[in-house]
């Protein structure tokens, strides 16, 4: 911007209209003196983010105001961040957790100053690495930070922040060879073994605990030779050559059918000649197998039920699917290192139910094959209905008669329960009209690119050929005329082509989350990325409509029209997107069934039912929650697409693609990892959707 | 409109142009398949039983290829249209044509092909007009007819006529999914990627590298598969492994390679592309 830098009076003046600092009877002729000296653009960031902050509270933007006075100069590009960083805090913490927030922001700046200028955080490289362990096999891993590198198989932890490598490609290559190790602790078995009895015949036990994951080290590292050989080359790079008294053990334990249990063999064996410490390389991560452990166990209890049950059902249906395991009784988990036949399980596993062959492959994974027994399912009689009685599950105070009652999925007994669920149908409350105007004139320019592109899509108008009159001659038509003067029939008058716009014949329905969990951030990023998308859809000319749902228990499930199919996207509309805001819990399917009923209502030829959350279904009290929740909704959808109705779900809950391909499909659905991205990203998934 | 079948130029016909006054050619050498599952029985029944076929599958997993393959080896003659949405009844049919002063009918590939008793391929059959799909309807039932309106042609296909569609049911735009009206008259055979040793086979010849390198891109094939959904709107096809392969076997460095045919055509998103990178340095 080449305009000029705006006086401390004329900053003032913005101040006071932003924060009617008049009324207040404060000033901001000190903050203002502070920003004179900063460049015009800054001087304009800084009064863009106080008026974003005073819609959220007054206060919040004075104090946005003063602190922005003080720290802007130092904080330069990093400012938007630094602002962000307080409002967020804003939402969970109030004004004193905002201004902690800005301080803290200062200091990790003015600390990051400080440091090597390779040193790369975590937070930097969390995105691509989540993204990198979702490609490779096994169970899915969380990240977190921690002081040191190790896992328990469910998490992975790393440090904060790497700044051994020369260079922040280093330091990044550093993170990815570190969560690969972890990544091959949990997936090749170092926790398959339990390592207590030879642990506890050493008298240094922190000693054998090195020793042991150095010999892990030894064995993932031949594993992933194999799987992944660039990141086997950097491991070798270095750590350098074993010393030679290690290279037997390195070599026994590169066997393609090595285990944890041979590493054990060579600590024995370390044990018995009296080893000392261990040698000390860079590329070894702390280990716990212990911890791993005890939640391998819990883990495993889990997905052995999960399976067995998945196996009794799948029997019960067709007791033909497997002869003779009827009279075997329930047997406990097997013991370790019972390994089956890897083709009976394949084999064995294909008809089962998603999650089913998710614990299936996670029990896999923690006992390096599939006992036998896990597969036999338990004779007759056996299977035991999880969970609550129905009795006993909570329920809301019922408020006059709903608007429709809704059966409900069972998958426990394969059965609906009749009229289960009890709908409320009401209008959205109204929030402020400044809220979405703010949202409006902040992404201005984001509105107008998306509308282009959208507008391109509607642009391609069809040409219709054969017309009476139209923009252009239509030469075939002309040509065919032609023939037929010559051949003396009667030629045809439609020799023109008219352009028209395609009709698209589509009807959308959004459906957003409003459950608690939304509060907050993801609330305004939901409410900011409805706004972008009204704004395109409006340029498309779609049919559209967008209700809220919400609910606590089976009694109470709440509807809220945003804007119904009829509604125009006006002022009202736009005050109760403003409004939409974090209520309850989520009960999914009703709000499937009753919002595609709408849906189906529409004569267009194409509908899509658009969901838009933040999480799996969940409700009151924990029937709704985990499989039944997902069951019921996973039926909901199906009887949506009976109805010719497509679902397609939008997610910022990472762990979406455990859940997400069981309920739409595996190409229905997108994850987004970051709520902030929602507003940018809604619309052009859209635009994918219905190019 | 994209046809493998080259136009006659305008000086070659006075009377009615045929598409026969150009003989469909056969390729000289057999295509290179590998069969990945029952897909060439199934195909070669349904060719004897005079029914049309639907390929089912993602981009670049060999569907194109089989056709080509199935059509040397069943002896017939081969039609392929890649679908676009502008592509129109009459651009399938057939049009008229002035040539000097003459009106001169031209025969579009569907038809030629039912003269021929070829095998034609519709390619992304869902990309094409609403009303395109419509002209095929009563050559996939037991009528087994194309009515050329314009000529007031009915024509009957004969016995080797065979009508083949693919579509890719990852396909993300609602607007786009086959009726089942449609659907319904096609002997389906789904494509998937083919598996790892196969694959790598298949990347070896097509690419020209050896079979370390074949596994090695197999491999971060395998990897990019798992995220679709989660940044990906599709893993890599084989096509990808393959031209990836070729621009090693030319002396390329791997990454590069990797990056420029793999990573760069899959994403743009920098999480994504990031962690792509990474794959590839993983691998290799
Ligand atoms: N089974 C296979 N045998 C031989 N080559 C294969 C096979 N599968 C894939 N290929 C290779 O992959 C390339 C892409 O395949 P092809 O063009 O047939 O894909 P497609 O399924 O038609 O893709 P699209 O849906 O994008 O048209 C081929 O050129 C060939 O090199
Ligand atoms: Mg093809």
């Amino acid at each position: 911007m080449s305009e000029r830098k705006l006086f401390a009076h004329e900053i003032e003046a913005r101040l006071d209209e932003l924060l009617l600092l008049k009324l207040r009877q404060r000033s901001a002729e000190q903050a203002a003196r502070q920003l004179e000296t900063l460049p015009r653009v800054r001087q304009e960031r800084v009064l863009h983010w106080v008026g974003i902050a005073a819609q959220g509270a007054n206060e919040l933007g004075w104090q946005l105001a003063s602190q922005a006075a003080e720290h802007a100069a130092e904080l330069g590009d990093a400012f938007d961040a630094w602002a962000r960083a307080g409002l967020a805090a804003h939402d969970g913490g109030g004004i004193d957790a905002a201004r902690q927030a800005w301080q803290a922001a200062v200091e990790e700046l003015r600390a990051a100053a400080a440091r090597p200028s390779g040193s790369v955080a975590l937070a930097e490289v969390e995105g691509r690495l989540n993204r990198f362990l979702q490609a490779l096999h096994g169970r899915p891993l969380r990240l977190a930070s921690a002081s040191r590198a190790w896992t328990d198989g469910e998490t992975l932890w790393l440090p904060e922040r790497l700044d051994r490598a020369a260079d922040a490609d280093g330091n990044r290559r550093l993170y990815t060879l570190l969560a690969v190790q972890l990544w091959a602790q949990a997936r090749f078995g170092s926790f398959n073994v339990d390592p207590e009895p030879e642990l506890s015949q050493w008298p240094d036990r922190s000693a054998a605990l090195a020793w042991f994951a150095l010999f892990e080290a030894m064995r993932l590292e031949a594993r992933l030779e194999a799987e992944l050989p660039g990141i086997a080359r950097d491991i070798r790079d270095l750590r350098g050559p074993w010393p030679a008294a290690l290279q037997p053990a390195a070599d026994s334990l590169a066997r393609p059918d090595a285990t944890a249990a041979d590493s054990l063999a060579w600590l024995a064996e370390q044990r018995k000649v009296g080893a000392g410490g261990t040698p000390i390389y860079p590329h070894l991560t702390g280990f716990d197998p212990l911890a791993a452990r005890r939640l391998r166990a819990v883990r495993m209890a889990r997905d052995s039920k999960t399976l067995r049950r998945a196996l009794n059902i799948m029997r019960a249906v067709d007791p033909h699917t497997r002869g003779g395991a009827g009279d075997r009784e329930q047997a406990p988990l097997a013991a370790e290192g019972d390994a089956l036949p890897p083709d009976l399980q394949a084999e064995e596993l294909q008809g089962l139910p998603p999650d089913a062959q998710a614990a299936a492959q996670s029990l896999q994974q923690d006992l390096d094959g599939m006992p036998p027994e896990i597969l036999s399912p338990a004779g007759p009689g056996a299977w035991q209905p999880e969970g609550r009685e129905e009795s006993e599950a909570p329920v809301a105070e019922p408020e006059g008669r709903p608007d429709a009652v809704y059966d409900e999925w069972d998958y426990r007994r394969e059965a609906w329960r009749r009229d289960w669920c009890h709908l409320y149908e009401s209008e959205g409350p109204a929030g402020e009209d400044a809220w979405v105007e703010g949202v409006r004139s902040r992404h201005a320019h984001l509105i107008r690119s998306i509308r282009r592109r959208f507008e391109s899509l509607r642009g391609e108008d069809k040409a219709e050929r054969r017309q009476l009159d139209g923009e252009e001659i239509d030469l075939d038509a002309q040509v065919e005329a032609r023939a037929d003067r010559r051949s003396g029939s009667e030629p045809s008058p439609r020799l023109f082509i008219h352009r028209r716009q395609i009709e698209r014949s589509l009807a959308v329905m959004f459906m957003v989350d409003m459950s608690g969990s939304t509060k907050g951030w993801v609330n305004d990023a939901e409410r900011e990325s409805l706004v972008l998308l009204c704004e395109a859809i409006e340029a498309l000319g779609d049919r559209y409509a967008i209700y809220g749902f919400s609910g606590w228990t089976r009694t109470r499930c709440d509807i809220y029209r945003i804007k119904s199919f009829t509604d125009r996207y006006d002022a009202a509309t736009r005050r109760r997107i403003a409004g939409i805001e974090a209520c309850d819990y989520t009960r999914m399917g009703v709000a499937v069934r009753h919002l595609s009923g709408l849906l189906q209502g529409q004569a267009t030829r194409h509908k899509l039912l658009v969901t838009l959350s933040d999480g799996r279904p969940d409700d009151h009290g924990d029937e709704y929650r985990g499989r039944y929740g997902i069951e019921d909704t996973r039926r909901a959808l199906l009887e949506a697409r009976e109805k010719g109705i497509r679902g397609y779900c939008v997610t910022i809950d990472r762990h979406g693609a455990d859940y997400l391909p069981q309920l739409y499909g595996p190409a229905h659905y997108s994850v987004i990892d970051d709520a902030s991205q929602l507003p940018r990203k809604l619309a052009e998934i859209y635009r994918k959707l219905t190019a | 409109m994209k046809s493998t079948r080259s136009t006659p130029s305008d000086s070659s016909a006075r009377a009615p142009i045929s598409a026969l006054a150009t003989p469909l050619k056969q390729p000289a050498t057999e295509p290179y398949y590998h069969a990945v599952g029952d897909e060439v029985d199934v195909f070669a029944a349904a060719a004897q039983s005079q029914l049309p076929v639907m390929l089912k599958g993602p981009t670049g997993c060999g569907k194109t290829r089989f056709v080509e393959h199935m059509a040397w080896k069943l002896g017939r003659p081969l039609v392929t249209v890649a679908c676009h949405d502008d592509l129109t009844t009459a651009d399938l049919v057939g049009r008229y044509l002035i040539v000097g002063d003459e009106t001169v009918w031209l025969d579009g590939p569907l038809t030629a092909a039912v003269r021929a008793g070829a095998i034609c391929y519709l390619d992304e059959i869902v990309e094409a007009r609403k009303d395109t799909t419509v002209v095929i309807h009563p050559l996939t039932d037991s009528r087994r007819a194309l009515p050329v309106e314009k000529r007031g042609e009915y024509l009957t296909a004969p016995p080797d006529f065979m009508l083949v569609i693919s579509y890719n049911p990852g396909y993300q735009s609602v607007l786009k999914e086959m009726k089942p009206s449609t659907r319904q008259r096609f002997v389906a055979v789904d494509f998937d990627y083919p598996q790892a040793e196969v694959e790598a086979r298949i990347v070896a010849h097509e690419g020209g590298v050896d079979a370390a390198t074949a596994g090695r891109l197999v491999k971060l094939g395998g990897l990019t598969r798992k995220l679709k959904g989660a940044g990906l709107d599709e893993g890599a096809g084989t096509r990808l492994l393959v031209h990836a392969a070729q621009l090693i076997a030319r002396g390329m460095n791997p990454l590069a390679a990797c990056t420029a045919a793999i990573a760069r055509p899959l994403a743009d998103e920098p999480d994504t592309r990031n962690a792509l990178d990474d794959l590839i340095r993983a691998v290799f």
